[in-house]
């Protein structure tokens, strides 16, 4: 299990307060500002980092995400480049986890083997992978944890008692609870479905559960941050950067700052 | 036959193909994914399903459609005695509503209430539209809008069959980019939404449940070509896109060494000029739409634009059943390029008096080069999978011909 990741979440529990995740896509909108924008995001409030590693068809994500991809990939983001990032992040942060999110074709391609050696060394946390269902654990899951590097499952409204213990089986670091069955940036679960939800969930694990896919605002953040362990947030942000060309990382700030407040507001039940 | 040595085992039961194939899924999909499995195969073994699917097949698309011999072009070519598996002939005009119509009926036994599908030409919306219609069911079909653009007509065809039609705007907006907004649209409407998968791809079970419905080309052909000649045929050549006219008329004949089977992919421009369609010929191992299989793809794991002048072969990709019949060697893959398939496509109009659709012109192109070297009792058959009507647009553009 990382040592951030975990370290993270028990600091969260000693403070009786929600963590905010903070979702950017690596390269977004270019290679320096996106640099800047991630050594940014602890300084604004972000807990943890979830940083994206763009493909060319993210199929579970919605516009916002897809149009970010796409960005980064225009501006000659590779996932060579995503974990160059992380190990210049973390020549001046060694505390705040990064998670790296994203679909498993560019890592295939990059070779499992290889992609965990350069990711342990830039200093990887944990691994979100979209399309890598528990069925497919021997694929990327397993080498993963075995390097110490947690591997984040998504639990959603679908994911039934009867599933969920496979989806919690190889699953470390925390859960990320979402909150629609969807794509991501559009709409968000109602609170007490969500609360509802994340009291199932609790039964079956001791793990954190971060929840997201479509909260964008402060009020939203600090509605579910009163039962959650974390807050997501990613279009919102993704967003920011494409409406604040040249000037990402102040505005994304801004922002993040925002949802901070909004989740620090929320009274732990 | 000694089963452990068959082709037709596949796939295991995590929907592996040697090691393509699987179940790569966002996690909202996979119960869905799992139920549609457990349903396919209490289907499967329902002979009341079947039966319903062969009555429907008969006197609603048609079938069987017939294996018609091709004298004029077997004359020309000079060499292999050459017949055309007629599924142009089918309702709809190609295979494509065979595994609609199989489909549909799962949807409706799951107690599902809406379609959606994706579609490149616009041939397996057009089918998906129509057996929605039959049935009376809400259909919604995804297509690219560069597709939008050069098949107008089947747009036309589909609205008129009550399907919404909606543009795809996002990546490069063609087939994989349809595919990407039909799997978002799924996991939005997980309960009632049934997705018809056009071709052998996505995740398990979809490429074997494709292939099972396609499979009614060969099995007809096993039968006509041995009523016809006494025996079966030496060579059987079908065009590539996702792969299910090639994998419907292959896979009965994958247990007979005897016959050599070819599968030919959309060359484009030509494959050394890197705008092609050929996943296998120029393509490697990865992972898209839920299955591992050969794709077009950067150094970094990118997926590339595909580029055919055929819509219906325009897909980065290829069922991951063929890229294992690649792999162990059991079926040959070459690539034709747009001008060879193109002069195909007038060939086949003038000696044979039949309009075949851009993608199996591209079969008749290796047809070309492959029968005149073959011996007039050397007994080929190709997959005329669709027909060319709805291409006389494109083909007209392609010959600067104005309409």
């Amino acid at each position: 299990m990382s040592d951030r990741i975990d370290a993270r979440f028990r600091q969260l529990a000693d403070e009786r307060r929600a963590g905010l995740v903070t979702f950017v896509t690596a390269g977004d909108p270019n290679p320096s500002e996106s640099q800047r924008l991630l050594a940014a995001l602890p300084r604004a409030g972000a807990d943890v980092i979830e940083l994206g590693m763009p493909f060319s068809d993210p199929m579970a994500d919605g516009p916002a995400i897809q149009k970010s991809s796409l960005r980064a990939l225009e501006a000659g983001q590779t996932l060579a480049n995503t974990l160059a990032m992380v190990g210049e992040f973390r020549t001046s942060d060694d505390a705040t986890p990064i998670v790296l999110m994203g679909y498993y074709n560019p890592i295939f391609s990059y070779g499992v083997d290889r992609f965990l050696e350069d990711a342990t060394r830039a200093g990887v946390d944990g691994l979100i992978i979209v399309d890598l269902p528990p069925e497919a654990d021997s694929e990327l899951c397993l080498p993963a944890r075995a390097c110490g590097i947690d591997f984040i499952r998504l639990a959603t409204p679908t994911t039934d008692d009867r599933r969920l213990p496979s989806v919690l089986r190889n699953s470390s670091g925390f859960l990320y609870y979402v909150s629609i069955a969807g794509i991501t940036g559009t709409r968000v679960g109602e609170t007490d479905v969500v609360a509802g939800a994340l009291a199932r969930i609790r039964a079956h694990t001791e793990l954190p559960i971060a929840v997201g896919f479509g909260i964008r605002t402060p009020e939203q953040a600090s509605r579910i941050a009163e039962t959650a362990d974390a807050v997501v947030v990613g279009s919102a942000l993704v967003d920011a950067v494409e409406h604040t060309p040249g000037n990402a990382a102040v505005a994304v700030s801004e922002l993040v700052e925002q949802l901070k407040a909004g989740v620090l507001s929320a009274r732990k039940a | 036959m000694d089963q452990s040595n068959s082709f037709r085992n596949g796939p295991d039961e995590d929907g592996h193909f040697g090691t393509y194939g699987g179940r790569f899924v966002a996690e909202t999909l996979m119960p869905l994914i799992l139920d549609l499995e457990e349903h396919f195969a209490a289907a499967s073994r329902d002979e009341a399903f079947w039966s319903e699917f062969n009555e429907l097949l008969k006197h609603y698309v048609g079938r069987p459609s017939p294996l018609t011999f091709a004298p004029r072009i077997t004359e020309r070519f000079g060499g292999a005695k050459i017949y055309f598996k007629r599924d142009e002939l089918n309702h709809t005009g190609a295979h494509k509503i065979n595994n609609c119509i199989g489909q549909i009926l799962l949807a409706r036994r799951m107690g599902k209430t809406r379609i959606i599908a994706e579609t490149g030409a616009g041939q397996h919306g057009v089918a998906t539209a129509t057996v929605c219609a039959r049935f009376g069911m809400p259909c919604t079909v995804y297509m690219g809008e560069t597709d939008i653009e050069r098949q107008q007509p089947n747009v036309f065809r589909m609205r008129l069959l009550g399907a919404e039609v909606r543009p795809v705007s996002s990546g490069t907006r063609t087939l994989k980019d349809a595919m990407n907004e039909a799997l978002r649209d799924w996991v939005a409407n997980v309960e009632d939404t049934f997705y018809i998968i056009g071709t052998v791809a996505g995740p398990h079970p979809y490429p074997a449940m494709v292939r099972d419905f396609q499979a009614v080309i060969g099995n007809e052909v096993r039968a006509q070509i041995v009523e016809a000649e006494g025996r079966l045929p030496d060579t059987l050549v079908a065009c590539i896109g996702g792969g299910s006219n090639a994998m419907g008329l292959f896979h009965p004949f994958l247990d007979d060494a005897g016959v050599r089977l070819i599968g030919v992919e959309a060359g484009g421009e030509g494959v050394e000029t890197g705008r092609h369609a050929a996943s296998l010929t120029a393509g490697r191992p990865g992972v898209l739409h839920g299955n591992r299989t050969y794709l077009l793809q950067n150094d970094d794991g990118q997926i590339n634009d595909a580029h055919s002048i055929s819509a219906g072969l325009d897909y980065p990709g290829i069922g991951p059943e063929h890229a294992w019949l690649h792999d162990v060697g059991r079926v040959e893959y070459v690539s034709v390029t747009d001008a060879e398939a193109l002069e195909a496509f007038q060939l086949c109009a003038e000696l044979e008096g039949i309009l075949p659709a851009l993608e199996p012109s591209h079969a008749l192109a290796h047809v070309a080069k492959l029968a005149p070297d073959l011996g007039a009792d050397h007994l080929l058959v190709m997959n005329l999978c669709g027909r060319g009507d709805k291409d006389v647009f494109s083909v007209a553009e392609a010959l600067d011909v104005e309409l």
